[in-house]
């Protein structure tokens, strides 16, 4: 357990301390400008290209974009993600040789709405965005997070992925898809046709036509939410008692819209802009947040969860230091826009403490984020796109990703059930053993009779189905910091709803049903 | 007003619980405790009838919580095991021959036979020898393997099926982050298994049933016992890195309270992708105990020290292992680098 401060106290003897004359390490003609990891002099030229040839060997490496393909760019205007768009445009740029050759868009979520922010602080992030973006030329699409109040359910449903062989060769899925592009008759940008025939597509394709009826995406959608939706927005904000939760929630329904954006717009994959910085903290912060299982989903080179659209990090090698420092050396510019986390004390979610806590030690152990980083790539993706078959009702309501609460009864989840079982109640023994109250269970002990009568209580709506069960160990205790289940936007609700029925004929109907799978 | 037990309804609550949040009673406290152990037992099958189990105790809270909480299970579940406490003596004065006395006096109390292996009998040296000769650098890393493996030892003169040890959910939880932060994809993937198997023939198994027993439960369990224990920090400085997964879980309980647990369920469900090289589990050629190398740690580690290079087991140095075996001499280079370091 100690090895690793000997190995540090080396490293520390061995460091020399970097001069202002120094020569860049890699041409050793120039003067050094920066230097990147102790010891990695670099100047100004070299920088640019070891910055410039990372990203392309990053997509190059992984080989999961294909050319001509439609890639939304999710943004947020912060460094990372701007970084990641003036290096799409640069790679795009007719004098780039070996240019990049996908068709690019951008997605800017407007997240105003649950920081607190005002329609004018909002508006006029819009305003400095849109003045970055329209630079770039691309399509451009800026969607409220107010818009969640009208997506349809089918954002949740992991539709099987646009059939390119994933076993076989780069090269034979790119033929595939350049195949399949010319079959529909127009260039590559055009949406891909599906094969007709198939239900779940057939419905997934009205769905998404009918949401784009729904929701005024694309160019024209500057006009700010309704007051309706804003009022909607923060009574479910405001019922969530945990910034932890609340931190989780937005990220849940910032990703449902990025997803609903690509699909209606007939994109195949989103590019984040998680820097290796940030995918560091986010592994560290969600074991802490019980997201174990799905880890590798969560922070690997692409993320298959949902199916037809594929997210992918193509900035995850680079730390938040050199994108810092490209982004001011070669004038990227970026906006600051307050998130759920700013401003608060280092405690106040497990996420802020997460990256308090990474900062920290990496300031006293400057490989920390890179061995964080590392054991992402050691990890299996465990959603994996074979396993889709094994029906969307094992699949997270919210996140998307498989189940990880049907482990068997020597398990942390299933210890937690039997605490809170011995420690409520007697009677409550002779109620189902279901985690019924789970999503309504309070911190206070006392309040659990009040509790029992909270469940009661919006049984008598009649509407809010209970979550509990459609969910992952992690989302469940997002919910469970939820105070008002139902004001979640209707779309969640009533996939629930729909799920619920679902598993209920199942169970009517068990005993007809031939072994398929072990499920 | 006073809070009414939320599990009896009746009597006065006298402490929330940490896990939980719940307020409850004393009684109702304990039993809530003693049962969830006996849950964690039974769920995972950690013994069968009539088997000899050593309990791994060090005269801290955790071991004599659990001495305590298997000795009441053991007769009022009727597991049929039979149960003896070993204890490991390192040789720190002022510290273990103290805890050791909290160890003897459980012994009466609890009416169970104690063993007590120490390293001076096992290694010729005692952790006051190795401070001397190493500083209070690494001198974890020594006591740590040595302690492993003298349980080992103790277990096998006594013929036990079983240890058990101490080890709390935020001992677990703890590790879980500890090795996340060092990138130990291998421990990472075993360090939540709540029993070690198929360690071969050189391991007695081992097992954790506090594994889901949060570490301030147990202090108010034996707080509201009155039980008997040692509790004071070993004087030879606590390690350093471990302190900050340590200070971080603290900070992550304090803001979201079953983080502990949750910590453990991420660590229970990691998969770990195909193809990524894992130590392959030999034994050593020297001493048979179970190693994933020629030569197991705690041979290195005693080379080390008999050879006055005590940095010889300190991090890795696999190519001396065939020098080492072969019983040859280093070279004077090799020999400057393995020399305890002053500060």
């Amino acid at each position: 357990m100690c090895e690793i401060d000997e190995n540090y106290g080396d490293i520390l003897e061995k460091s020399t301390i970097p001069c202002v004359s120094q020569m860049c390490m890699k041409c050793k003609s120039n003067s050094a400008a920066l230097i990147i990891r102790a010891g990695d002099a670099f100047c100004r030229g070299c920088f640019k290209e070891y910055f410039v040839h990372k990203f392309r060997a990053m997509l190059g490496k992984n080989r999961l974009i294909f050319p001509g393909e439609k890639v939304l760019l999710a943004v947020s205007g912060g460094p990372a993600s701007s970084s990641m768009l003036a290096q799409v445009q640069q790679g795009l740029s007719q004098d780039t040789p070996k240019k990049l050759r996908f068709v690019p868009g951008i997605v800017y979520i407007d997240e105003g709405g649950a920081t607190g922010q005002s329609m004018e602080e909002r508006q006029m992030a819009i305003a400095q965005l849109k003045s970055i973006f329209q630079a770039t030329g691309f399509p451009i699409h800026i969607v409220h997070l107010e818009q969640v109040f009208s997506l349809p359910g089918s954002v949740l449903e992991a539709a099987s992925p646009t059939p390119t062989g994933t076993d076989g060769s780069y090269k034979g899925a790119v033929d595939q898809y350049i195949r399949k592009g010319s079959t529909g008759g127009a260039g590559p940008s055009e949406e891909p046709t599906q094969p007709r025939g198939h239900p779940v597509l057939d419905v997934q394709q009205h769905l998404a036509q009918l949401s784009t009826m729904e929701v005024p995406s694309s160019q024209h959608s500057q006009e700010m939410p309704s007051s309706q939706q804003s009022q909607a927005l923060e009574m479910l904000f405001s019922s969530v008692r945990t910034l932890t939760a609340r931190e989780d929630l937005l990220m849940t329904l910032r990703h449902h819209l990025i997803v609903h954006t690509a699909r209606t717009q007939s994109y195949a994959k989103v590019m984040m802009g998680d820097s290796c910085s940030r995918l560091a903290v986010k592994l560290l912060g969600n074991i802490a947040l019980g997201r174990g299982a799905s880890l590798a989903t969560d922070t690997g080179f692409s993320d298959p969860r949902h199916g037809d659209i594929m997210l992918v990090r193509p900035m995850r090698d680079y730390t938040s230091k050199e994108i810092a420092f490209y982004n001011r050396m070669f004038g990227v510019a970026s906006v600051f826009i307050p998130s759920l986390d700013t401003k608060v004390s280092e405690k106040a979610s497990i996420q802020h403490l997460t990256e308090s806590f990474v900062t920290r030690l990496q300031t006293d152990f400057p490989s920390t984020v890179s061995t964080i980083y590392r054991t992402s790539e050691k990890l299996q993706t465990a959603c994996g796109p074979q396993d889709r078959d094994a029906g969307l009702t094992a699949r997270c309501l919210l996140c998307m990703c498989p189940l990880d609460t049907t482990s068997d009864k020597s398990s942390a989840f299933h210890a937690t059930l039997v605490s809170e079982k011995l420690s409520q109640k007697l009677p409550s023994e002779a109620a189902p053993p279901k985690q019924g109250c789970l999503s309504s269970t309070g911190r206070q002990g006392k309040d659990c009779g009040a509790l029992t009568d909270g469940c009661c209580s919006s049984d008598r709506t009649g509407r809010v189905p209970e979550l509990g069960s459609l969910l992952c160990y992690s989302c469940r205790l997002t919910i469970k910091d939820t105070a008002a289940v139902d004001s979640l936007p209707p779309y969640i609700l009533t996939e629930a709803t729909r799920r619920m029925q679902r598993s209920q004929m199942r169970e009517e109907i068990a005993e007809f049903l031939l072994e398929e799978d072990d499920g | 007003m006073p809070v009414v037990c939320s599990c009896c309804a009746q009597a006065r609550a006298m402490l929330k619980r940490p896990k939980t949040g719940h307020s409850l009673c004393r009684e109702c406290f304990f039993w809530a405790f003693e049962e969830e152990v006996h849950e964690t037992i039974v769920s995972a099958s950690l013994f069968t009838r009539g088997e000899t189990v050593a309990i791994g105790a060090s005269g801290g809270k955790d071991s004599t919580v659990l001495a305590h909480v298997l000795k009441v299970l053991n007769d009022r579940h009727h597991y049929g095991l039979k149960l003896l406490l070993l204890s490991v003596d390192e040789g720190i004065t002022g510290y273990r021959d103290d805890s050791l006395e909290t160890v003897r006096r459980n012994q009466r109390q609890y009416e169970l036979p104690l063993k007590i292996v120490s390293y001076e009998e096992l290694y010729g040296w005692t952790m006051d020898a190795i401070v001397k000769q190493v500083g209070l650098k690494n001198n974890c890393t020594f006591c740590g393997v040595f302690r492993r493996q003298a349980l080992d030892r103790g277990a096998m003169m006594l013929k036990v099926d079983k240890i058990c040890t101490g080890h709390n959910a935020d001992d677990i939880a703890e590790t879980v982050l500890m090795n996340v932060l060092r990138g130990d994809i291998a421990r990472l993937r075993r360090c939540t298994a709540i029993c070690t198997s198929g360690e071969g023939e050189g391991a007695v198994p081992r097992c954790k049933p506090l594994k889901y027993a949060y570490e301030k439960e147990i202090v108010l369990y034996a707080y509201f016992k009155r039980l008997d224990y040692f509790s004071t920090e070993c004087i030879y400085s606590p390690n350093a890195y471990r302190g900050h997964a340590r200070a971080f879980l603290k900070d992550l309980e304090a803001v979201r309270p079953s983080a502990i647990m949750d910590v453990i369920h991420s660590g229970e469900n990691l998969s770990v992708r195909e193809g990524v090289r894992m130590p392959v589990q030999g034994t050593c050629n020297r001493c048979g105990y179970i190693s994933s190398q020629a030569l197991c740690k705690s041979c290195m580690l005693l080379e080390g020290l008999n050879r006055g290079l005590p940095r010889l087991g300190i991090g890795k140095h696999h190519r001396l292992h065939g020098k080492i075996l072969a019983q040859q001499p280093l070279t004077l280079d090799e020999e400057r680098k393995l020399k305890a370091v002053d500060f």
